[in-house]
């Protein structure tokens, strides 16, 4: 019973001082100071608003990536005890003590510390020497950028982490893969890679390169696998399905949890919610769903409501009347109908309210039972407040003339018909006999005489129209553009048969009760649709630059300047790393094609194994500089040096790889390596020297004096700020 | 040394190789491609003066063609080729080029149009026997070749597309041309620097010089060309039986006829635009003052204006961006919620009025200076001036208000009355490399006006406003003082009567110039020509699906309607081959890489299917997924290169998935009938569904389909279509 007491209890412990080194090291440089500068600096004001939103549980959309993000950033202020009030308005500003500057910023940090270890692990696991592994470690600590980047409530450190994690849990699992496949250390590191790519294309869109480029090699390595006839039909299928379901089948799911959870957490309503369509409006608290709730769900005809058109640009908008006219001339000279105005007001009022009509029957109220619309019917819609009917005819439109005018009839007596019959078209329909359905139902209006589609224009009428948008009736009608759907978005069933009663009525808030919600697959659907097509006009910015500006790095960004000193932060790489990475960059591109060109002559300057190496090498981190950088120049949104460090990243891990190489197959002799050695470390002490020349620009203290840093200045293109005295 | 030849890869067997399931007697081949080719131009030539009224684009390219004829200089988005292919073929055909090509609809009454669209439907006619051939080359299968064919005569998309006076038949032509060339090479290649070996590889570079000569889009085809080229190249580099000097030699004769001959043949084309048109017209604002002075006509041309700049002047001010606008202003304000509510001030890249400016002292009035006795002042550099609009004598003037576009700038104004303004209407006129106090030269110097009160730059940002300001160009004042084109400035016009003028004949720009100007423009244009919001665009993902088609004439009941539409069997057949292609690959290439053991014939059918297939494929690819990442408009016309690859794949594989098929069943006669009577059943169904579709291309005239009585009715098989 008691045998195990015999044996001591021994526990082995291998410990690889060299990683807690290094781990220690990237903390202390990426950790100290945290809390300084004890105010806002650079786009902490972007993502600290959504912080304090998450706080407060309040909806948003955000079009610059998905929530992965920043929920995690959220998590750090949740655990610092953030209650989300700050006014988060401009860069600079003082944090009031209710924010925790420290733990907000404190997961940035740690991610960013943490690459320095997975630096070394990534170039250990590429089959190169501790050597070599310790100096990209190395190079990736004493990178100014990525510290100035890892230091700030900012995405990219938290992106870079997991990218690098991805890549190095692949490493792991292919050097596994030969000896111990499905052993329980595969399974987890093949696992952990899926993860962390989800996570990385969940806090920025950008990881997307990099999950691209593993799926990519993981495809090259399974298609060496088929040419291996060692392996069964059966195992080969198992290693499919296994590599299916961690790589492809493990990110989507993760990637919707992170929708799940966002949209768990945010369940009021707030700033973005006129870009969302009303049902989803109506699935937050507060907001439309104080006034939707307990509407009935079927239309009928009879029924009061307001039309929203689905499009909501360039705002959201209510189709509506008012008594104003038409202009009988227009400025340019071209006629109208002088009828009633028909336009898009982009507010909640009361000349917004429509009474769907049955053509057939005089009768404005719902009949008991109530008769629902469906699909295919044709109504009339009557304008609530004038009684006038919603029309169009062959007359132009007041700002597009080749559309039809729209208008709210009135007769002239000059033998212009009213045109008032619409067939309702539910375009989201199941069956050709759906109800017409509030709020759910995205509808179509066919007009019945000239078949055009009542349509937003999206242009702004003249002073006569009150510059509320222009309603038009489009006979070109290409397929379903959202400018010409609506959906109801108010509603009741009208009782009142008497005018005045009726216009009582409208002024009158809804009620009754149901309840709508939305699948959690519809919402998910909705949001990201609306985060991939959101845009953001603004595209010009101060520190923006363009993609070869960042090759050489002529540009920097100011991310803070203290009021009164000339304490600065900028993010500005380390000059000596950034040369080098192109230096190695460009050796490794033309030893390459010089090997390649010689083995096709069958000519082998180096052994296959250290040429395998080599071309991995490559593979991982040349191609992750290519697949992280050179997207960007078909990008036409607005830039920032930020955006290449993933790359970077990528391309300083080439350093080691090309520099070992060289010494290894190109100095043969003694003298020469010691020689090279001993570049190395005076090279080595240059890049520790420019880092301790920058670090007061990266951590922003000590202050500098003019001269100090007009002296540091190094490029023109640069823009440090001095203060005039 | 001669050149060491390399094994023939096929053995002398040819078509007549037993096992096959259908073997066609050699004399078949030339019959085939004559029926081909005879079909093809009838169905391109059938009714081909209808309508007789302008079609669709006609009314561009129709009017451009014209343009040559009439020796007018003009600007269009794509290069000179096709335009000048059309004029020519007008020209020799007798049309004088006196129709204006207005709008769609326009009636032709006695001009002759049908020179033109001859030789377009000629051009589009050829296409067939081309990918005939390409497809025989490929697969050394007749049935594969006659498949692909039909489908291209019985398309009638194809036909439409090649029966008017538009640029795809000729860019498809160049296209077709190229592949069948690249083609016929890589089969010469066992025989290289041979005189077939010679002739393809030159042709295939002309093509692609005519190719790029049409449409931009040609670009994608020399990447086509490139790849194989550089793929043929490392096979060669790879075979150690040749010396590396005869590698080189290789090298080089690719080089010269791939890119030294298009280069050439590009640059000519270019030139010989400019030499024809050479008198003035509509595109000369869109260029350079140095441009204009060399067309006939032009008011730069053999100017002879006053050459210093004086207080007084009239003058018009150009940017010197490539394809700057003038310097403009017009009596409509900015609309409200936009900067200050003054006048609009713009770049307009046209000849007007409007461009006209005065300038004057920044502190004395109009008074003095009109009158005639006062001495001529010159301006000079660092002087503080005010530029007064000639026809609503407002000032040009900024202030701190953001710009309507470009958010960091400032806006840039009209103001004033009748030349009265305030001190934000004073700017300082400096020239680049000058020093204080010097004159200032007309069309030579280049000029920045910075604004006195704010420091900032004028300047054109080259963002075209929306509908309010008549989509011109953007004026701005910049607060960055970067030097770079947007900011900088000349004067063109210059009218002082004080003054004498004199000829100025030393602006003659180099023709390296004038190309990379009008490559420049060319390039602004095209992305200029970005859809606006609330627009129906076509998407590329409509495109494989025949999701909607272009109306090419008739709107109405009563009108002769042409709608541009892919014959929706075949464009279907083709979408599901590519499906059945894609499963093919797949598998075929996993069983060989797993080793399986394959018989002679399975060998030789993956070959076809994966380098044949593949070169196919890697083309449609190559003309398709690019358009998923231009901003420009696009339309439904841009897919047929692809869909021309789409077919040839069709063609390839049908003919493989049955020789495959076939292999299975034991008697022979089986096999054969087997297979023959899938390929009839396929031809059959293209042929009666060319014969349902067929009014789609030949011309409707009654209902529209969307009503129920229509013969076309039960053919609106998609609700997005509108014939």
């Amino acid at each position: 019973m008691l045998g195990f007491l015999k044996e001591p209890v021994v526990v082995t412990a291998e410990i690889n001082v060299n990683l807690v080194a290094l781990t220690v090291m990237g903390l202390i440089t990426r950790l100290w100071g945290l809390c300084y500068p004890r105010a806002v600096v650079f786009d902490e004001v972007y993502y600290g608003q959504f912080v304090s939103l998450y706080m407060k549980r309040i909806f948003f959309v955000d079009d610059s990536g998905p929530p992965f993000g920043h929920m995690l950033l959220a998590l750090g202020g949740y655990l610092g005890g953030f209650d989300g009030n700050f006014l988060w308005n401009r860069i600079g500003a003082e944090y009031t003590m209710n924010v925790p500057v420290w733990s907000l910023r404190l997961l940035p940090a740690l991610a960013g510390a943490l690459c320095v270890p997975l630096a070394y692990q990534i170039l250990v696991e590429l089959h190169f020497s501790h050597c070599a592994a310790l100096g990209a470690a190395l190079l990736i600590l004493l990178e100014n950028s990525l510290i100035t980047q890892s230091r700030f409530m900012l995405l990219e450190s938290i992106l870079i982490f997991f990218i690098l994690l991805a890549v190095l849990s692949y490493l792991k699992f292919y050097n596994l893969q030969r000896h111990r496949s499905f052993s329980g250390r595969w399974w987890f590191w093949l696992m952990l890679t899926g993860v962390a790519c989800s996570c990385a294309v969940g806090v920025k869109y950008m990881g997307l390169f990099t999950y691209m480029l593993l799926l990519a090699i993981a495809g090259l390595h399974f298609w060496h696998m088929i040419g291996d006839q060692t392996l069964s039909n059966v195992s080969l299928l198992c290693h499919f399905l296994a590599r299916g379901l961690a790589l492809l089948l493990i990110p989507v799911v993760m990637y919707l949890s992170f929708f799940y959870v966002h949209l768990a957490l945010l369940y009021c309503s707030g700033p973005h919610d006129q870009i969302m369509t009303s049902a989803f409006q109506a699935s937050l608290e507060g907001g439309l769903a104080r006034i939707t709730q307990g509407q009935p769900l079927e239309v009928a005809y009879g029924s009061q409501i307001t039309l929203r058109n689905v499009l909501g640009k360039p705002m959201q908008c209510w189709l509506h009347s008012h008594t104003n006219t038409y202009p009988i001339r227009y400025e340019n000279g071209r006629g109208s109908s002088h009828q009633q105005q028909v336009t898009c007001y982009p507010f909640k009022d009361v000349n917004n309210w429509w009474i769907v009509k049955d053509p057939g029957m005089q009768q404005l109220v719902v009949s008991n039972p109530p008769r629902p619309v469906r699909h295919g019917h044709i109504v009339q819609l009557v304008h609530g407040i004038t009684t006038r009917y919603l029309n169009t005819h062959d007359v132009a439109a007041p700002l597009s003339p080749h559309s039809q005018e729209v208008s709210c009839y009135i007769d002239y007596n000059i033998s212009m018909p009213a045109q008032n019959l619409w067939r309702v078209e539910i375009v989201n329909r199941e069956s050709d006999t759906d109800v017409w359905k509030t709020i759910l139902s995205e509808v179509r209006f066919v007009h019945v005489n000239t078949s055009a589609v009542l349509k937003l224009s999206g242009a702004s009428l003249p002073e006569w129209g009150y510059r509320q948008l222009e309603v038009v009736g489009e006979k070109l009608s290409k397929g379903y553009h959202q400018s010409m759907l609506w959906n109801v978005e108010e509603h009741r069933y009208g009782k009142s048969q008497e005018q005045k009663e009726r216009e009582v009525e409208l002024h009158s808030p809804t009620q009754m009760d149901i309840s709508k919600n939305l699948s959690f697959m519809a919402k998910f659907t909705e949001l990201q649709w609306k985060i991939l097509t959101l845009k953001n006009e603004d595209t010009e910015h101060k520190y923006s630059s363009s993609a070869l500006d960042w090759i050489t790095m002529d540009t920097n960004i100011a991310y803070w300047l203290h009021p009164t000193s000339g304490a600065q932060i900028h993010l500005l790489g380390n000059v000596v790393t950034w040369a080098s990475a192109n230096a190695a960059a460009l050796v490794y591109t033309c030893l390459s094609l010089w090997y390649l060109i010689r083995r096709r002559r069958r000519i082998y300057d180096i052994p296959e194994d250290s040429w395998q190496l080599w071309v991995s090498a490559g593979g991982v981190c040349g191609g992750g500089w290519v697949v992280n950088y050179l997207p960007f120049f078909l990008m036409e949104k607005t830039l920032f040096l930020y955006h290449y460090l993933p790359a970077l990243t990528f391309q300083i891990l080439l350093i080691p790889v090309v520099l070992q190489h060289l010494g290894d197959h190109l100095c043969r002799s003694v003298l020469l390596k010691s020689m090279f050695s001993a570049l190395i470390v005076a090279w080595f002490s240059s890049v520790y020297f420019v880092y301790c020349t920058f670090s007061p620009v990266t951590y922003g203290q000590p202050a500098l004096s003019m001269t100090e840093l007009k002296d540091l200045r190094w490029k023109d293109s640069w823009n440090i700020l001095i203060r005039k005295q | 040394m001669p050149p060491r030849q390399r094994e023939p890869r096929r053995g002398p067997g040819g078509p007549g190789r037993p096992g096959r399931p259908t073997a066609p007697p050699v004399a078949a081949r030339p019959a085939a491609l004559a029926l081909v080719t005879l079909l093809s131009f009838a169905s391109r030539f059938h009714r081909l003066p209808e309508p007789p009224h302008v079609c669709w684009d006609e009314t561009h390219f129709g009017k451009m063609g014209s343009y040559y004829i009439n020796r007018t200089f003009f600007f269009d988005v794509h290069p000179p080729l096709g335009k000048m292919l059309i004029g020519l073929a007008g020209y020799l055909s007798g049309y004088d080029g006196t129709f204006p090509f207005q709008k769609p609809g326009d009636r032709y009454e006695q001009h002759n149009y049908m020179g033109m669209r001859g030789f377009c439907a000629f051009l589009g006619s050829c296409l067939v026997p081309f990918a005939y051939l390409t497809v025989l080359e490929l697969s050394k299968s007749l049935p594969a070749a006659l498949l692909t064919a039909f489908i291209l005569i019985f398309d009638t998309g194809c036909i439409t597309l090649s029966q008017y006076i538009l640029l795809d038949p000729i860019l498809m032509f160049f296209l077709m041309g190229a592949v069948l060339s690249m083609v016929k090479c890589n089969s010469c290649a066992d025989r290289p620097f041979s005189a077939s070996w010679w002739f393809w590889l030159s042709l295939t570079g002309v093509n692609l010089a005519g190719a790029m000569g049409v449409k931009f889009v040609g670009l994608f085809v020399v990447l086509l060309v490139g790849l194989n080229t550089i793929y043929d190249l490392w096979d060669l580099l790879g075979n150690l039986s040749l010396s590396l000097v005869m590698f080189g030699k290789h090298l080089l004769a690719r080089v010269l006829c791939l890119i030294v001959l298009p280069l050439a043949l590009y640059t000519a084309m270019f030139a010989v635009h400019f030499a024809v048109l050479n008198k003035s017209g509509p595109g000369d604002g869109f260029f350079s003052s140095a441009f204009q002075s060399q067309l006939i006509g032009n008011n730069l041309h053999n100017v002879s204006i006053p050459e210093h700049l004086a207080y007084g002047s009239v003058i018009t001010m150009k940017n010197l961006r490539m394809a700057g606008g003038y310097l403009h202003s017009h009596w409509h304000l900015y609309p409200e919620g936009i900067g200050a509510r003054q006048q609009q001030v713009t770049a307009y890249l046209h000849k007007d009025l409007n461009n006209l400016w005065i300038i004057k002292k920044h502190d004395s009035d109009t008074a003095d200076l009109s009158d005639p006795l006062s001495p001529v002042e010159f301006v000079r550099h660092g002087d503080i001036i005010r530029l007064e609009h000639k026809e609503t004598s407002r000032n040009l003037h900024s202030h701190q208000h953001e710009a309507p576009l470009t958010r960091k700038h400032f806006q840039v104004t009209g103001y004033g009355i009748n030349g009265t303004g305030d001190s934000n209407d004073f700017w300082r006129i400096e020239v680049v490399g000058r020093k204080t106090g010097k004159l200032i030269k007309v069309l030579r110097s280049q000029i920045r006006l910075i604004h006195v009160a704010t420091g900032c730059i004028l300047g054109s940002s080259g963002k075209t406003l929306p509908k309010w300001g008549w989509e011109q160009v953007e004026v701005t004042c910049t607060p960055y003082l970067k030097e770079t084109p947007n900011s900088l400035w000349n004067f063109e016009d210059h009218i002082n009567p004080k003054l004498p003028n004199i000829s100025l004949d030393v602006l003659k720009p180099s023709f390296a110039e004038i190309l990379l100007e009008s490559h420049m423009v060319m390039i602004r244009g095209n992305s200029g020509l970005k859809p606006k919001d609330n627009e129906v665009t076509s998407k590329p993902w409509h495109w494989p699906i025949n999701y909607q088609g272009l109306r090419f004439s008739g709107v109405n009941e009563t009108d002769y309607r042409v709608y541009l539409l892919g014959n929706p069997v075949i464009w279907w057949l083709n979408l599901v081959t590519m499906g059945l292609y894609f499963l093919i690959t797949v598998c075929t290439a996993v069983a060989l890489k797993r080793g399986v053991q394959l018989t002679y014939e399975l060998k030789e059918l993956s070959g076809v299917v994966l380098r044949g297939g593949g070169q196919i494929t890697l083309g449609w690819l190559l003309h398709y997924l690019p358009f998923f990442m231009m901003g420009r408009v696009l339309y439904f016309h841009h897919y047929f290169p692809a869909m021309l690859f789409s077919s040839m794949l069709t063609g390839i594989t049908w003919d493989s998935l049955l020789k495959f098929c076939a292999g299975f069943l034991s008697p022979s006669t089986t096999a054969r009938k087997v297979y023959g009577g899938v390929f009839l059943a396929l031809v059959l169904l293209i042929l009666y569904s060319f014969y349902l579709f067929h009014p789609l291309s030949y011309g409707m005239i009654g209902p529209m389909a969307s009503d129920p009585s229509s013969p076309m009715a039960g053919l609106r098989w998609m609700d997005s279509w509108e014939f």
